[in-house]
Formats: C-alpha cells, sequence, structure tokens
C-alpha cells in the first residue's frame, strides 16, 4: 500500500509545489507505515523527488498530455492510485491541482480536503487540519472514506529533503477519446514573469499609487527581490494594472513568504487573500488603515518618498548579499 | 438552453466568524448571509445568456428553509425558478450528489457553479457534479462563450490563462471575469416584487453520503502588533535578520 503523490513540473523541470508535496507524502507515509509513489506526468529529472522521499516514481511521457488536461491527468492519477493500491493521494493547491482532484476524488469514491497545511494529526481516523472562512479560521475535518485525497496548502510544509532510493518505471495508462473532450485551443502565459502562485515574495500596489504610470517602483522593487507583482481590487477595476494581477478574496489567492503592500488601505476581502502570507509589510501614509492590524512591519510615510528609497536600499542589501 | 447556477448561501466576507458547541460548529448568530460572490458572478453571467441568447436560468441551493432568501435575491436578479433541495449541506461530496440528481432530472445544458465557496473554500462541488453526471468539466472560468451546443471557454491558469474549448453539456467552476464587478446586478424594487411570484420548489433529497466531517474548529492564534519602523534601513536588517525572508 502506498501514498500517492502528483508532481508538477514545467518544460521538463519540477516545481517546489511538486517537492512540498512529495515531502507532505512522505510525512504522511512513515506515520502510516506506507511507501510513496510519485506520479510525474512528462516531468523532469526523478532524483529531485527522490530527494524528498519518494520511493517509486511512475514515468508517464506522453505527447498527448503535453498541455494540462483535467480530466485525462485525473484519470491517470486515479488508474496509477489503483495499480499502486493508495490509500491517500497527495495534490497540491495550484490552479491545476485544484481542477482535477475533484474528478480524481469521485472517480476514486474517496473523500478529498483541499487547503491542508499540516501533517494529519491521526490517520486512524484520518484527520487533517486545513483552513476555512479563507484563511479566518482552521477546521480539522476528518475524511471517512477508504481512499483519501488530500490538497496540501500552498507554502505551508516547506520542502524536507529525506532521502528515499526510488524505482523509476514507465507507466502507460489506458487513456479514452473522452478525456480529451475538453479541448485546449490555446495557452498565454507570461514566462518571463514570476507568478503570484509560484513567488516566494509578492510586491503589491494599491489606489494610494495614485495612477498606472506610477508603477515603475513596484516593478523595480520586483525585480530586485525577484518578487511577483500584485495588485488591490479597485487597481484592477480601474484597469490601471490587469485582472491577473489582482489579489484578494475574489482575485488571486497569496501565500508567499513575505508579501509587501504600499498604498493598499486592507479591505477585509483584500486581507482574506493574502493573510496566508508569512511576512506581510505595509507602506502607507495613512497610519489608521487597516493593514496595520495584519501586518507584521510598516512604515507610516508617503509611497513615493519611502519606495524609492527602500529600493534603493535593496539593491545595495541584494549587492552585498549576492 | 437551460442552465442551472449553483447557489451557495455564505456569511457576508465582512462577518466575525465565531465558532459554537464547542467549537464544532459555525456561530450564525448575528451573521449576514449572501449569495457567494463566485456564484454571483456566475449568475450574473446566465442572466446575459438569458437576455442574449433566450437561455432559461434555474438557480439551486442545497440547504434548510434559511437560506430560501439568497435563492429569493438570485430570483430578484432575474433568474426564472429557483429549487431547494432539502437536506443539510454536510460536505462537498454529499451536496455535489444532491445537486447531480437535480441537474440529471432537469436536463440542464450549462451548469455554473463558483470556483470555491467563501465558507469552507472546498472548490470541490462544481467538479464532482460534472464526473457524476458525465459532463465535461472547466473550472476557474474567466470567460465563457456559448454557441449552439460548443462552449470556449477561457481559464486562469497560474501565470497566465488558457482559451478551452468543450461539447455541452458542462460545467463550470466560474469567478470574476465571467462578468465584472460592475455588471453585477443590484435587484430593483420590480425585480423583488417579481421574485415573491417565481417558483421556488422545494425538492426531496436523495441519498447521499457525507465523506467527510469536520469535527472541530479553531481561530489563528492573535497576531502580534505591527513593529512600526522610521527608516527604510530598519525595514531591510528586520526582514533579513529577524523576519529572514530577504
Amino acid at each position: 500500500m502506498s501514498i500517492l503523490v502528483y508532481t508538477e513540473s514545467e518544460e521538463g523541470k519540477y516545481k517546489k509545489i511538486a517537492q512540498e508535496a512529495v515531502s507532505f507524502a512522505r510525512g504522511i507515509a512513515d506515520k502510516m507505515d506506507m511507501s510513496v509513489t510519485a506520479v510525474a506526468i512528462n516531468g523532469g529529472d526523478a532524483s529531485e523527488l527522490e530527494k524528498c522521499g519518494a520511493n517509486k516514481v511512475l514515468q508517464v511521457k506522453d505527447d498527448a498530455l503535453k498541455n494540462f488536461n483535467a480530466a485525462a491527468y485525473a484519470d491517470v492519477l486515479a488508474q496509477a492510485a489503483k495499480k499502486e493500491e493508495a490509500k491517500v493521494v497527495v495534490v497540491s493547491s495550484s490552479a491545476n491541482a485544484k481542477f482535477l482532484a475533484p474528478l480524481l476524488a469521485v472517480n476514486l469514491d474517496a473523500g478529498y480536503v483541499p487547503n491542508v497545511s499540516e501533517l494529519p494529526e491521526s490517520t486512524s481516523p484520518f484527520k487533517v487540519k486545513h483552513s476555512v472562512f479563507t484563511n479566518k479560521a482552521f477546521a480539522t475535518t476528518e475524511i471517512k472514506t477508504d481512499i483519501k485525497v488530500v490538497g496540501l496548502a500552498k507554502n505551508a510544509y516547506g520542502v524536507h529533503e529525506n532521502h528515499a532510493d526510488a524505482t523509476i518505471e514507465d507507466f502507460a495508462p489506458e487513456l479514452s477519446s473522452d478525456d480529451y473532450n475538453v479541448e485546449t485551443v490555446s495557452v498565454d502565459k507570461a514566462t518571463d514573469k514570476v507568478t503570484i502562485a509560484d513567488a516566494e515574495i509578492v510586491v503589491s500596489g494599491g489606489r494610494g499609487l495614485k495612477g498606472p504610470e506610477n508603477w515603475d517602483m513596484i516593478e523595480e522593487m520586483a525585480d530586485i527581490l525577484g518578487a511577483a507583482t500584485a495588485c488591490s481590487k479597485p487597481v484592477s477595476d480601474m484597469g490601471w494594472r490587469p485582472h491577473s494581477e489582482h489579489v484578494g478574496q475574489t482575485g488571486k489567492p497569496v501565500a508567499s513568504n513575505l508579501y509587501i503592500a504600499i498604498g493598499i488601505s486592507g479591505a477585509i476581502q483584500h486581507l482574506a487573500g493574502i493573510n496566508a502570507s508569512k511576512t506581510k509589510v505595509v507602506i502607507n501614509n495613512d497610519p489608521e488603515a487597516p493593514f496595520f492590524k495584519a501586518a507584521d512591519y510598516g512604515i507610516v510615510g508617503d509611497a513615493f518618498e519611502v519606495v524609492p528609497k527602500l529600493n534603493e536600499k535593496l539593491k545595495e542589501f541584494k549587492a552585498q548579499n549576492a | 438552453m437551460k442552465i442551472l447556477v449553483c447557489i451557495s448561501h455564505v456569511p457576508d466576507t465582512t462577518s466575525k466568524i465565531n465558532f459554537t458547541d464547542g467549537d464544532s460548529k459555525f456561530d450564525t448568530n448575528g451573521v449576514q448571509f449572501v449569495i457567494n460572490p463566485n456564484d454571483e458572478f456566475g449568475l450574473t453571467r446566465a442572466m446575459w445568456f438569458k437576455e442574449k441568447q433566450g437561455a432559461t436560468v434555474h438557480v439551486v441551493n442545497v440547504g434548510g428553509a434559511e437560506t430560501e432568501p439568497t435563492l429569493r435575491k438570485a430570483l430578484a436578479i432575474g433568474a426564472d425558478e429557483a429549487i431547494r433541495v432539502d437536506a443539510p449541506a454536510t460536505d462537498g461530496f454529499s451536496v455535489a450528489k444532491q445537486l447531480a440528481n437535480v441537474v440529471k432530472e432537469g436536463g440542464y445544458d450549462l451548469v455554473i457553479g463558483g470556483r470555491e465557496s467563501i465558507d469552507y473554500n472546498g472548490g470541490m462541488v462544481p467538479g464532482m457534479v460534472a464526473k457524476l453526471t458525465g459532463a465535461n468539466f472547466i473550472n476557474t472560468c474567466i470567460g465563457l462563450e456559448i454557441d449552439g451546443t460548443t462552449a470556449t471557454a477561457t481559464r486562469e491558469i497560474d501565470g497566465g490563462k488558457e482559451t478551452l474549448k468543450a461539447e455541452l453539456p458542462l460545467v463550470i467552476g466560474g469567478q470574476k471575469g465571467l462578468v465584472e464587478e460592475s455588471d453585477l446586478r443590484i435587484p430593483n424594487m420590480r425585480g423583488i416584487m417579481q421574485a415573491r411570484k417565481k417558483p421556488l420548489n422545494v425538492k426531496e433529497a436523495v441519498d447521499a453520503n457525507a465523506e467527510t466531517e469536520a469535527v472541530h474548529f479553531a481561530k489563528p492564534a492573535p497576531k502580534g502588533d505591527v513593529k512600526l519602523v522610521e527608516t527604510v534601513d530598519e525595514l531591510v536588517d528586520l526582514l533579513h535578520n529577524e523576519a529572514k525572508v530577504i
């Protein structure tokens, strides 16, 4: 019996969330005395998974699976789960993982809990802690089915190196034409920018920046820090920045290590979307801005004075710590 | 085209989140309930299909009688008919099973759900309904056009978007982008009056086992006070040496 884990890669390289998911699967496997089988669809170098504790890597190489396809990928995972007699299937919290997980859960008659932040509190009964009410609370939920699907919250568990010698096996699931009923017409993805989903640091601007022409200093800070840029809802509603940068309850969720909010007052919907971030910094000229109550560090001051100074200081810091 | 919009009845974003019965239940005391924001974008898109393409729009919720005002609001926005499945919304799977039954009996071409509800953030019901009814499924949908029996959808992905094509019947998990915030409709007096006369059918539940059970809730530990600093030097030092994030 095993713990199965879906590992995501991009252009032949595993994503950090793949290593986090394998580390988490290893943690569950140790509690249940089972082994870890990773499923890699057109994946990368298996040693990347081995070092986080995968005992076996099922490699699926198929050009038809070049583009992500939720139904087909869910079918691959379901067949792998049956073959490996998986008791638990671990997936990440990426947009793709959240797309396929419900399909997989129904296929396996498995109960599914997403946004899980810690190893199971107990494995019999199987109880996991996960965030609810958009990070305003946690729930402990028991999964009662024989097979369980667990979605690991972003940036919650981390990568744990725990080397296992993995057997690598080619796996060719039988996919039907029904798996390809949803067809990808085109993919529009900026490859030169850090995405909000993958970023360790997110630099975000709000209405306090007064206009889209003032975003250069935000972009500059993001460049210096290797961060993604984001914005508040009013900013995307006014068309100052693209919708894809909107973070908050109805926008993208953020769970970065560092979130820097510049000229954002901190409406409750905004805070709900970003408060899974570990360290929050606010720069705002209004000391009464609600963001100061949610932040770890703050500077009360005019963004147009503080940000250029901060960028200079960060450059200096990066030069010294390169 | 027959459209079913799944409406989750959720606490308003600004609600205080508290728990009761030994932290085993959400405390609804003094909480204002609304249409789940992700579902409201979908409902508004459905109204567009009704007005431009002659679609029929039904809304559905799985829950007790206390959720009916939320369904009435959806009727006031313009849905033709509402269905309440009289069952407790125990977990995502049991709700999906109830909805799948409504979808099968009603013969809907398009089922619109939300990317996730803002209460339990499960994000699983639309996908499960699709799998249970054999329909196609597209999640995090930020654009949807229907031409005959073919849907073209835009999906938000990490770092961009993609365009997908699928035949009806289709289930989507929708979100902002299906329509914009400024397209959302506040029910007017006429809509509210009409909504009172529109059918709200209570449907008996089918057998649906819950696969998961939330046994305990907790709130995050209170956060310490913000550390206010005067200079950028101090800030960079704290981020490096104390928070260790740069």
